[in-house]
Parts: C-alpha cells; structure tokens; sequence
C-alpha cells in the first residue's frame, strides 16, 4: 500500500514530521519499504517560452530550440521531444540545476551544437509516468517563474508500505492515518461529506440479516432494486443513483496526481472518483451505467457451475459454484463480485446516471474466486482481507461529493442496503493479568483501555479486566490474543523490556546427533569434501543411475528436470563426480548425508524417509569403499560389521556388496556399475558406499566393556590358508578370532593369487596373536592352540593350510 | 718405572687421539688397557717393590689407566658423532618435496554453520529437534493456525508430492511442523531449536533458493513472556555474532504466532541485518497440540540459515551452495 504524506495529514489534526511517520509506520507493523521525497530538486526548474524550432544539423531525433526565460534573450536548447509549438510555455530545467532523480544540468555539446539547459516532461518533474513529450503549460505563466509555483507543487512524501493480512485497516489512507495518529498522540478525524440519506439501522459485527430484496423509488418514478440471493457471501450491499454526471468532466490534476502516485492510472472522472474513494477510505465500490442496468436491478447470487461472462479486460470468465456474480434484473452477470466487473454495464463518456454498488463480501470467497481465476485487483485486495461493513454509507456520501464537484451530478436521496450474514465479533473479555503474562510487562488496566481507545477498541471496565468491542474495520481481530497484539503494538514493542530464561535446563545433542557428528569427522579426516546436491532428480535419472526408475514426484515442479524424489543418494552422487569429471577433476572423494524418500507404506500418508550416508570415491577401486564401511563401523562401535557379496542395482555386477550388521543389511558397497559410468562420461573406476544412517544409529553395537590388557608376553603365529574364492575372508578371520579365548587380534595381510594355489582358490595369510592375562604361553599351548585354529578353519570352509 | 709409565701413557693418549674409525679405537682400548697391554704388565712388576715405591707405582698406574680411559672416551663421543652425522647425511630429505597427499577433508559450509548454531544454542540450555521434510497438511499448515485459503497453501508457494491424496502431502515449506511434532511428543518445559531443509516453489535466483535451510527455536513453559522472546533472541545474537551486536523487533503477522514480529540485528558498525520472523505462539497452535494455552504459554523465532552461511564467506549467489564442484567444496 502507497500513501502520502499530505493525504494521510488531511486525517490527522497537527502536522507531523516524515521522519517520524516513517519510524511510526516501521513500529506499527506497517514498514517503509521505499521513501520518495516529491517537489524537491525543482528550484531551478522555471517556465520559459519557444522561441523557434529548427532540426539539429547532425541528428535526427533532436531539435534545436530557443527559449526566452524572460530576458529577451534566445537560449538554445537540444531537445528530444518534437511535441512543441512556438509560443508554448514549457519547463526548463536551468544549468547547475539537480533534478529529482539526481541528474545535474550542464552546459554540454549534443553532436557539435551547444544545449543550455533541459525542457522537462511531466515525469522528469515528479509528476506522473508521462515521458512521451514536454510538459506543456496550460495559460500563460510568467516566464523564469519556479515551475513548482506554477503547478501548485508542495514538497510531499510518498511511503510504499507492507502490508501485512493481519491489518485490513492499513488497506487505506483513512485507516493508516488512524493508527499513525494514535502511535504519534495525534488527533485523527474521518472526512465528513453532506450526508445524501439519513443514516438507516447501525453496522455492527453480526448486525447483518438474512439478505433478500429491498427497493426505493426514484423521482422519475421508476425503482432500483437490490438483492442479496446469497447472504453468506455478501453481508452488506448498497445502492445508490446519481443524476445528471456530465460525461465530458475529467477528473482534475491533484486527484490523477493523487492515483498515480498510490500506482492507480486515472482513467475518467467518475473511475477515477471511484478508485480515490476506495483509496481513502478502503471501500471498493463499483459505478454502474444506471440505463444499461436491465431492471435497474443488482442482485448478488452464486454462480452456475461453467457459467460464463466477459470481465472489462474483454476476457471471457468460466464460473464455478463457489463464485459470487453481480447480475441485472434479467439475472445476467454484470460483474464477478468484488474481483472485478463485467464489460456490459460499464460506464462510458456517455453516461449520465450512474447506480453505485458499496458491498461487503466475504473474505474467503472473494480470495478463493481471484485465486482460481489468476485475476488479482485492487477490489480483491481488499475484500479478501476483510473490509468494514460500516464504512459504506460515509463512502458513498465521499462520491457523491466528488462527483457533484467534479461531474456536476446530483445524488437521489435514496440508498438501498440489503444485509446479508456479517461475521460475528462479539466483546473480548482482555484479562489485564492475561496482557502482562503474555507481554511480560506491568501495564495497568488503565494503560491498556487507554492504549486501545485511539485505535477504536471500545474497552468497557470489568473489575480489573476489560470487555473490548472490536472495531467494524478489524475483521481480523476476533479474540484476546489479537487484542493482546494490538495493545504490545500500540505500547511499543521496544518498550517491552528484554527478560532472561532463567528456568536451569541441561542441553544436548541426542546420542544420534552426536554420532552424525562424529561420522562427519571422521569423513573429512578421511579427506573427503562433503557437498549438497538437491534432492530432486530429473525423470530418468534413477534409471540412469541403474536404480528403480519409480521415484515420488512433485506434483508442481519449478522444471521437469527437478520434479522426481531421490530414493538414493547416488544419482546425485554419481552426477556430481561427472560434473567433477567433465572439468578434468579426478579422483574427487565426495560424501553426502541427506534424506530420501521411498514410498509410503500401506496405510501411511508420509513417504518412507530415511537419513543415508554415501561416499563416493572417483579413480579408486570399490576394496577403498570396503575399507571406508570398515572405519565407519568401527567408529560407531557396530557389532560384527561384514560385507557380504552380492549383487546391486547401479554398482558393479562382480564388484559389489551388502553391508551387513549382526546379518542385516543396512547398505551397499562397491564400485559404481561401468554402465553407469558410461551414462554419464565417467572414465574413472568409483569406489561406492550408501548405507542406513538413521537405522545404523539403531543397530546393535557391540560391547564396551574393557578386556584386560596382559603383563605377559604374548605369542605371534601366521597361519596361510588356501580358501575357496566363494568363502568371504571376512568369515575365515572371524572364525579364526572366535575359536580361543587365547587369541588376542587376527589381521588379514596378504593375499595371493596364481600357482602353486589352486584354481578358484586364493592363499589367505593372517598373523594371529596369542595371549593369556595370567601367564606366558608355552610352546606346548601355542601348538595346540595352532591346531585348534587350523582346524576349525579347515572344516568350516574347506580350506587347508598352506606348508 | 714411573718414567715408564708416564712415557708409556703420553704416546698411547697421541695413538688414541689419533684413532680413525671405531673399530681403530676399540682394538686401541684392547691393547692399551687390556690383559696383554704394558700398564698390566707393570702391575705384575709391582710385587717386587718395596711398599713406598709400590704404592707410589700404584698411583701412578692408577692415574695412567684412569687418563686412557677418559682418552677412550672422549675420542669414542668424537668418532660416534662423526658418524651419526655420516648416516643422518645419507639419509637427508627435502622437506619441501610433498606430493599432494590426502587434505583434512571438508565440512558442507551450511553444515559448518548449523553446527555453530546447535553449539550456542546447546549453550544457552536446547536441544535439537528434527523432522520430515515431507510432510501432511496437518503439521505443516492446519496445527500452525493456517487458514484453509492461506496464500501460503498456493501452489505458488508450495511443491505438493504425488502420494494420491488431495494436496495432503507437501514438501514442508519450513522447519515449523518440527515444532508442531515436538510439542504432540513431549509436555512442557519444551526447550528446542529445528534446524533442517526446507522448499518452497519460488524460482531460484541469486539471492533466492527453492530448497534452503531454517533454524527455528521454541520455547513452551510456564510463565514465558514476550519479554523472554525478545532477551533470548538477544542472548543468541551475542553469543552468536558477538558481544557488539544487539536485536530489536518489530510488529508482523504470521498465523502460527501472536504478537508476531520481524527480528533485526544491529552490527557493531549501525547497520541491519533483517534476519527472521517469531512471536508469542498462538494459543490456537497450543490447543492443537494438546496443550493447554491457559497454563502454558511460549515462543518461537526462526530465519534462514543459507545466506548466514554465504554471506560469512562472501559466497553472493546461493545458488552455488548445491554445487558438487570440488574446487567450490574444499575450500571451506
């Protein structure tokens, strides 16, 4: 919402400085978003007088005009506007003159011929958006007088404000200068135009009725009637005529100046007059063609479902059920209610006899009637954040005013007011008590009814409480809470004073938190880079990362390339060592923890998601993955880690894994399938590693209990063993490990392939050491425990000990 | 005799002073000091002497055996050291001569700066709650007081995910149904913060992201004021940007909390850091979650967490965060 200074100061009853209307708005919840100072910059800008046209001899597009500034002096002028006549008067922006956006005038050459100044067009002088020719002055203005003097320009402020849709008060410059006047401590008063009727029955919450037909008779002995068909959408709609508009009025300077800088074109006297009363006072209203109006009738209904009409943008409408129209008595649409009107009945430059519509029209509807058909206005804005039903009659009263003065009309002195259901805001009981829990302040009852006065909360004194009414204008506002806001707001958020928790709590990451972080650690003492791809995919690219191609999908994705949900973290992987690779980057080591999203399980809503960890290793081998899931493992002490062999969609067919914990499977490891590779211009072996997190966080670990640490020598053998390539090496060390308690530790370190060991075999060499917390081994119990390991070896794998 | 001795000792300290290797020495000490060497020779003489005279060679002996043996000695350090400096010579390496080796990996700069916050906030007495990212209607709108036609509830907004039901299920549009979850788990005192990923259905642009990250805190306890809201975002902003840094907040609306308000940071140096939205939570987002806003009140702030990150390390399109080049990730 734009507003000015001076049209919020025609509200308010002592002046107040733009500094503080601008730290008042950003305290009020209602905070500058830009600041523009008008009629300033103008001073050396002064009416001068065309002399002479000539075209410049080198170009094209510019003229060389003489102007007097009334000297009797010709002073030439290149100028880009060709819209001039000798004898206009027109601005001229004199040398050494700073115009309002900054540029300074100076005497400067324009292809070989000297310019001494610049003519203005409107929007160079803050007026306006014209800029298609010079502004040129209507009668005979003095010449060298300030342009500023002669247009009646005052210095001004413009504030665009946000707004927030707590605050339909704020939808208006009536509105804005009440709750600017009450943070400031001035005094705020609404306009008051001659009343046209006697005020009919008070507008309160509530105070609607069940709708219906109402009508009154005009003068010339015909009715006009209103009906309201559709109560729960319109609890408000009135009507009433005008005589008598002079089609050839045009709205004068100061109010198109006005439109234009809130953002609204003027368009023609009585559109104009209605745009401005909606801007003041926050009434959208609509002015019929009263001749045009079949039946001089407006009844609200709710549409047929496909039902059709042709808005004024000439754009063909298709009606749901849920639409509220405006129709004639032939009960055709003449508008679609509160969103924007129809083509048929619009007032032209031959109307004499308007029928104006002021409505009230439920918020929710009105919001979901412009959603659904993409058509946002000025009207819509402001219904859809709840306007005040009782602000309709001092609104039309506002445009009966205007127009008598601008249009000559004469107003019927009749009005029509159907209600139709009003939402109920009945009295809030505020707890003074309940205000100072909330806040955290001391406020005295009184400082509370005192603070809500200014801003029409009516406080009614109960005990230490108050009972407050809610104000026609804040639809928003309903129970105590929104009370609450109002009194922290108008107190002033600043003077809240900062409070300590002071309650002693012990605060901690959980143990999975913990352990994510630990897993992050040991990644990048791993020298791995940790990155965050997005967790869309493109369709296709699960396939193409050798996955199950069905992935959830958005169902409005920003592109298609981003519209699939990963189910793995190693489409996203594997793209980024490609994009690594593409770069000649190799042998990058990438890790990601992030979630992904498989599908629901029956009867579940949410899809299955799960944390994972992947590592991706670029020219390495997938043993560097192994060796990756065995550190990992062992930092999170996991009980009896293994890998099994196995094969895995996206990795390699020969050189891929499960990873197993105490026989379950938590993820996979590997080598990325060369196919994969292939798909996405990867020429490097890529070592791989997904698992579980979150369920690895769950698995079982094994014991921490302390094993004691021997005072006695302990005895090293190696055993060889040639195993079966089929038997995991993983299997035969952890037998080796678990056939005597004398056996301290087993690590594989070596492995051989090729004569003399058989085909389909390979040599296992593990060095084992012996141990006994009370004793020195002897030779004797070495060599039995050398053959109880041989042996369960042996028989458990079909393996034998190499000589 | 004594002249003996002493001619005797004078040229085997020059032959030891002379020795060249270790071996030299050693066979030196062998002859000079051991069974067949001339000072034992003259020991065995000793018998025939009178005892002034004997105990006069004795001394003498003993003086000499003591001066070669201290000449062993000195000339054993000497030729040790010469010869450790020998092997430690061929052994020499240029230090400078390193082939890259593995680096000490890198932390995602959005994960450094979650951290740091978990660390303050751990500090100042919270815990961490974590949630979905995809989400039900439920906990990422209606339990936050959103109204069935909230503009947030647009597509414009919001990725819906294709599970069937009718716009049920939503990529969450902010860390707040953590808040939601938390408070249908556990009774007050609730002490948390959310950190996690976000979406929102908004073209992405330099400064804007699709998918980024929230930090939210909440608080539900007896007797927690605004007061508390606008101290501890304080309290947080020192601990977390420094000691020279204050907050102010000013009035906004969100439907989840009320009073709402906008959360600035002052710099040291005057200037606004606009960072995130809180407020009093709504009694309504209470009553949802089975807690009785009579007897407990709270608040909650939150703000994005992707351009903290960026702007620490000067980072100016964001949209570089979701990069997997290695030359963007090894540098933080």
């Amino acid at each position: 919402m734009k507003v000015l200074s001076s049209w919020l100061h025609e509200f308010l009853d002592a002046p107040v400085a733009p500094e503080a209307i601008a730290a008042a708005f950003d305290d009020l919840g209602t905070p500058v978003e830009e600041e523009t100072r008008l009629g300033e910059g103008l001073d050396g800008i002064v009416v001068a007088q065309v002399l002479t046209l000539a075209p410049h001899p080198n170009a094209d597009k510019i003229q060389l005009v003489q102007v007097d500034v009334g000297d009797g002096e010709a002073l030439q002028i290149c100028c880009g506007a060709f819209n001039m006549a000798v004898g206009d008067r027109v601005p001229l922006a004199t040398l050494g003159t700073t115009m309002p956006g900054g540029m300074k005038i100076e005497r400067r050459k324009l292809r070989g011929e000297w310019s001494n100044g610049m003519l203005c067009s409107a929007r160079e002088i803050g007026l306006g958006d014209d800029h298609a020719g010079i502004l040129v002055l209507d009668g005979e203005p003095a010449l060298a007088t300030p342009i500023a003097d002669v247009l009646g320009i005052e210095p001004d402020v413009l504030w665009e404000l946000e707004v927030n849709p707590n605050r339909p008060d704020a939808m208006s410059v009536a509105g804005l200068a009440r709750d600017l006047a009450a943070k400031v401590g001035v005094g705020f008063r609404l306009p008051s135009p001659p009343p046209v009727v006697a005020p009919g029955a008070p507008v309160t919450w509530a105070s609607g009725g069940t709708g219906g037909t109402a009508s009154a008779a005009l003068a010339d002995g015909t009715t006009v009637t209103v009906e309201i068909a559709a109560p729960d959408g319109c609890g408000r709609f009135t009507a009433r005529v005008l005589r008598g508009v002079d089609p050839t009025a045009a709205s004068p300077a100061w109010l198109q100046d006005r439109l234009t800088k809130l953002g609204m074109r003027p368009i023609s006297a009585l559109v104009d007059i209605s745009n401005y009363v909606m801007l003041e006072l926050g009434q959208p209203n609509h002015p019929y063609d009263l001749a045009k109006v079949a039946g001089s009738t407006l009844r609200v209904r709710r549409a047929r479902a496909g039902e059709t009409m042709v808005t004024l943008d000439d754009v063909e409408r298709t009606c749901t059920a849920d639409d509220l129209l405006i129709t004639d008595g032939d009960n055709v649409a003449v508008g679609i209610a509160g969103v924007m009107g129809g083509a048929d009945c619009e007032i032209s430059d031959a109307t004499t006899d308007v029928l104006l519509e002021m409505a009230w029209f439920d918020p929710t509807s009105i919001s979901r009637t412009s959603r659904r058909l993409g058509l946002r206005s000025e009207a819509s804005a402001r219904f859809e954040k709840g306007i005040d039903p009782a602000i309709a009659d001092l609104a039309a009263d506002r445009f009966c005013q205007l127009a008598a003065e601008i249009c000559g009309s004469v107003a019927e002195a009749v009005q029509v007011d159907v209600r139709g259901t009003l939402p109920e805001r009945p009295a809030v009981l505020v707890r003074t008590a309940r205000v100072n829990a909330l806040l955290g302040t001391e406020l005295s009852a009184e400082r509370i009814a005192e603070v809500l006065a200014p801003i029409g909360f009516a406080a009614e004194r109960q005990g230490d409480d108050h009972l407050v009414t809610i104000p026609t204008w804040r639809f928003d506002s309903a129970t105590e809470i929104d009370v609450v806001e109002e009194v922290a707001r108008h107190h002033g958020y600043r003077h809240i004073p900062n409070r300590e928790l002071t309650e002693p709590r012990a605060g901690r990451l959980t143990p999975r938190q913990q352990e994510r972080r630990a897993v992050r650690r040991l990644l990048c003492g791993l020298g791995l880079a940790e990155c965050q791809p997005l967790p869309f995919l493109a369709p296709g690219q699960l396939a193409a990362a050798g996955l199950d191609p069905h992935g959830i999908e958005l169902v409005n994705p920003l592109v298609a390339d981003e519209s699939v949900l990963r189910t793995a973290l190693l489409p996203g992987l594997v793209a980024a060592v490609g994009h690594n690779h593409a770069r000649r980057q190799l042998g990058v080591g990438l890790w990601e923890i992030g979630h992904v999203f498989l599908p629901a399980p029956e009867g579940q809503t949410l899809p299955d998601e799960r944390e994972h960890l992947a590592v991706v290793l670029a020219g390495r081998e997938a043993p560097a993955a192994v060796e990756v899931w065995q550190v990992l493992a062992e930092q999170l002490g996991l009980e009896q880690p293994s890998v099994a062999n196995a094969e895995v969609p996206g990795l390699h067919p020969t050189r891929a894994a499960e990873v197993l914990v105490a026989g379950t499977r938590f993820g996979v490891v590997g080598e990325i399938d060369p196919a994969v590779l292939a798909r996405h211009d990867i020429g490097e072996r890529v070592a791989y590693l997904e698992v579980d997190l979150g369920a690895l966080h769950e698995a079982p670990r094994r014991s921490t209990a302390y094993r004691q640490v021997s005072r006695f020598p302990s005895s090293d053998i190696d055993l060889a063993f040639e195993v079966p390539d089929a038997v995991s090496a993983l299997e035969v060390e952890r037998t080796l490990a678990a056939t005597d308690d004398l056996v301290w530790s087993v690590r594989l370190f070596d492995v051989y392939r090729g004569a003399p060991v058989a085909d389909s075999h390979r040599s296992l060499a593990f060095a084992v050491r012996l141990q006994a917390v009370d004793r020195t081994l002897t030779d004797t119990e070495v060599a039995e425990v050398r053959a109880r390991l041989i042996a369960a070896v042996e028989s458990a794998f079909g393996a034998t000990l190499r000589g | 005799m004594i002249e003996d001795i002493r001619a005797i000792t004078a040229a085997a300290t020059s032959r030891i002073e002379a020795a060249a290797t270790l071996d030299d020495l050693a066979a030196l000490d062998r002859e000079l000091l051991g069974k067949g060497s001339a000072l034992t020779g003259f020991k065995r003489q000793m018998g025939a002497l009178d005892p002034d005279a004997r105990r006069e060679v004795g001394a003498a002996l003993n003086s000499a055996r003591a001066e070669l043996e201290a000449a062993v000695a000195a000339r054993r350090s000497t030729l040790d050291t010469a010869a450790r400096r020998v092997q430690a010579e061929a052994e020499r390496l240029d230090l400078t001569e390193v082939r890259a080796g593995r680096d000490a990996g890198h932390l995602h700069l959005v994960t450094q700066a979650i951290e740091e916050l978990e660390d303050v906030f751990v500090g100042l007495g919270f815990t961490v709650a974590e949630g979905p990212e995809v989400e039900d209607d439920w906990h990422n709108f209606t339990a936050l007081n959103f109204g069935e036609y909230h503009p947030a509830r647009d597509m414009q907004d919001t990725f819906f995910v294709g599970l069937g039901g009718d716009r049920e299920v939503v990529m969450r549009t902010h860390t707040s149904p953590v808040q939601i979850r938390v408070m249908e788990n556990q009774a007050p005192p609730i002490y948390s913060i959310m950190p996690g990923r976000v979406y929102r259905n908004e073209a992405t642009d330099a400064t804007h992201l699709a998918v980024f990250h929230q930090l939210e805190c909440l608080v539900v306890d007896r007797g927690i004021t605004f007061g508390h809201l606008a101290g501890t975002i304080d309290m947080f902003t020192k601990a977390y940007f420094g000691p020279g840094w204050t907050s102010r907040l000013r009035p906004s609306y969100f439907p989840f909390t009320e009073p709402s308000a906008e959360f600035d940071l002052q710099r040291p140096d005057g200037t606004w850091l606009e960072l995130g939205g809180c407020g009093m939570v709504h009694p309504n987002v209470l009553a949802n979650c089975g807690i009785d806003p009579e007897e407990y009140s709270g608040f909650a702030f939150g703000f994005g967490l992707d351009r903290l990150a960026a702007t620490r390390h000067g980072v100016t399109d964001l949209r570089e965060l979701a990069s997997t080049d290695i030359r963007f990730l090894e540098q933080f």
